[in-house]
């Protein structure tokens, strides 16, 4: 990172079906890894398909190394792309799944099963090449459909939410696994995934997609720390409010007024972790913190904290110990007092 | 699960209760008339003569004729069933609907109304058939030609409809996953989607098979019944009965085995693939 890269993939999806409309930009370095992250019917499997060709767009354009591919059939495009079940053909053995593509390019029988039992070897499944998809683990079939796509030596590949088939007791290994093998790929990736955590290990970049729209764009901790949208800062667990900033004052859109260590002028976002917030019965004496009086409207079991939702001036969640929450005797409907110090509140324009 | 800590004694489980006799009682009826008159046969059957009687020269040309006109007929309904099959469940012509109801009318109209459609169209005098015969000097009616044609006609629809069906209930998304990896739309049907619908295929083959071979009407009507060139195994047994019912019983045995060995092997298809 960091040095001036060309970008492999230049693409402007502009598609409508229905009432759904999408108009998303991308553009993807070599060796760089985007993840499309949002809700389901955000939009991303679409961008995906539309990029593989196997949505037609309405409008725009689609680039791989400056060559113009807008209307490329999908089995002339130089891409690779993962699916959602991987889709490994259950009639072929592990080998001749891998050799497909390569077949189809038209390489000799010899010289495809050759390649794919490079790939399968270097991704240790070398001692599956004659098993059949359905005996193999999740995992394993995920490298598979990854030799698979890699077989045809794209440019661009693509993968479509790559864990989402997976065991959650599997997943933690799978991903560091999945990272290790896209950082070797040296054309763009483009995954698609609703899992901020898949999104945050194996991108370079994370793209938010809502309601058809990019509406935030950066790398992981960037996204992470300082989320634009209330659906991002739920996904990364932050309270996220907009308002506007005058030096170290901003003035929220609900009437409340959070204090920040940074000054800022202008439209702004606030934002700070559910466990940067202290409850208290009484209202605390002499404290420098930001303070309103709040209702408990919620109270529900948050790992090994609680977390605590308040409605007020401004809504908000905090985090407290249960042992807290005991000593505090909190239910829903009572009055609360919520703190939080201006240098946990972080501030960015909006 | 406590399952292992249980005490030892009787296990506590719903009864699913006996299947009420409202339903059970016309299951029972129907079975037995469906396999009462199969068991006539075999009571009635000439059991000491059989193995003379199933060797006749006559009895071997009809099996055989009918053996392979089946055959011959389910291969042409799979080389052009299965393409009209893909273009009904994959493709989006003007005018599908229509095709495909017309592709299920050999189902309801009676076959000998195939059979003189077929004699309308290819008889000597038919809108095809007299070019056929002016200018290549080719008769179809008749001949074991006529035979295929006749059983084709009332079997191709079997053959569509299921491999339609298998078609549709396919995952198109492994043709996706196909294109992407640089097959073009001969490459996807032959070498994963007709994989994929093979049991679907096989299914509707013999399904095809046993229906040519049991096909009456429309090959009397268009092909005749000659002895040795178009006297299949039914038409065989229907003349039979005319003059000697013991051979019609002989050779209606003989086609009684030859269709159970098919549904046995439908069967184990079905079971294979659920």
């Amino acid at each position: 990172m960091g040095e001036h890269r060309v970008s492999v993939l230049c693409a402007d999806l502009r598609l409508s079906r229905g009432d759904f409309d999408l108009d998303v930009a991308l553009s993807v370095a070599a060796g760089e890894v985007l993840a499309l992250l949002g809700p389901n019917g955000a939009g991303k499997s679409s961008a995906l398909r539309a990029l593989a060709g196997l949505l037609p767009l309405t409008a725009g354009h689609v680039r791989v190394d400056g060559d113009d591919h807008t209307r490329t059939p999908v089995e002339r495009r130089p891409i690779g792309m993962v699916f959602q079940d991987y889709l490994l053909f259950q009639h072929m053995s592990t080998l001749d799944n891998v050799a497909f593509g390569p077949r189809c390019q038209g390489e000799s029988k010899a010289d495809a099963r050759a390649r794919a039992a490079e790939l399968l070897g270097h991704m240790d499944l070398a001692g599956y090449t004659r098993a059949r998809p359905r005996n193999l683990s999740g995992g394993q079939a995920q490298r598979v459909a990854l030799a698979r796509a890699l077989a045809v030596r794209p440019r661009l590949l693509l993968l479509d939410e790559p864990m989402a088939a997976l065991d959650v007791s599997t997943r933690l290994h799978v991903r560091g696994r999945l990272r290790r093998l896209l950082e070797e790929f040296d054309g763009a990736t483009v995954l698609v995934t609703h899992d901020p955590l898949d999104a945050m290990v194996l991108a370079d970049r994370i793209a938010v997609v809502e309601g058809g729209r990019v509406v935030q764009e950066g790398a992981p901790a960037e996204v992470a720390r300082r989320p634009r949208t209330p659906y991002v800062a739920r996904l990364v667990g932050l309270n996220l409010f907009r308002g506007r900033a005058d030096g170290t004052a901003v003035a929220l859109d609900g009437g409340a007024v959070v204090e920040v260590h940074e000054a800022h002028h202008g439209p702004a976002l606030v934002a700070f972790p559910p466990r940067a917030v202290a409850l208290y019965r009484r209202r605390p004496d002499g404290s420098p913190r930001n303070l309103w009086e709040l209702t408990v409207d919620g109270v529900e079991r948050f790992g090994d904290q609680v977390r605590v939702h308040l409605t007020g001036t401004l809504d908000l969640a905090a985090d407290i110990s249960p042992a807290a929450l005991a000593e505090l005797g909190l239910v829903r409907g009572d009055t609360v007092w919520a703190g939080v110090k201006a240098a946990e509140a972080e501030c960015y324009p909006g | 699960m406590t399952g292992s800590a249980a005490p030892a004694g009787p296990v506590l489980r719903a009864r699913p209760g006996r299947p009420p006799w409202p339903l059970v009682l016309p299951a029972l009826v129907g079975v037995a008339f469906l396999v009462l008159p199969m068991l006539g046969l075999v009571v009635r059957a000439p059991w000491p003569d059989m193995g003379r009687r199933v060797t006749e020269p006559d009895v071997l040309a009809a099996l055989w004729l009918s053996l392979s006109t089946a055959t011959v007929t389910t291969a042409l309904c799979l080389v052009f069933g299965v393409p009209l099959a893909w273009l009904l469940a994959r493709t989006d012509f003007p005018g599908r609907r229509l095709v495909r109801a017309l592709v299920a009318v050999p189902l309801v109209v009676p076959p000998v109304v195939g059979g003189v459609a077929l004699l309308l169209l290819l008889g000597r005098n038919g809108l095809l058939g007299r070019y056929l015969d002016a200018w290549f000097g080719i008769t179809v009616p008749f001949t074991p030609a006529a035979v295929v044609l006749a059983q084709t006609f009332v079997a191709m629809p079997f053959l569509v409809i299921s491999v339609e069906g298998a078609l549709r209930g396919a995952d198109r998304r492994y043709e996706e996953a196909a294109a992407t990896l640089g097959a073009g739309r001969v490459t996807v049907f032959t070498r994963v989607t007709l994989p994929m619908v093979l049991p679907g295929v096989g299914a509707g083959a013999i399904l095809c098979w046993a229906r040519a071979l049991g096909e009456f009407g429309a090959t009397i009507t268009f092909a005749g019944n000659f002895p040795g060139t178009t006297q299949t195994m039914p038409l065989a047994v229907y003349m039979a009965m005319q003059r000697d019912p013991e051979a019609a019983i002989v050779l209606s045995l003989v086609l009684l085995l030859v269709s159970l060995a098919v549904l046995a092997t439908l069967r184990e298809k079905w079971v294979n693939t659920a």
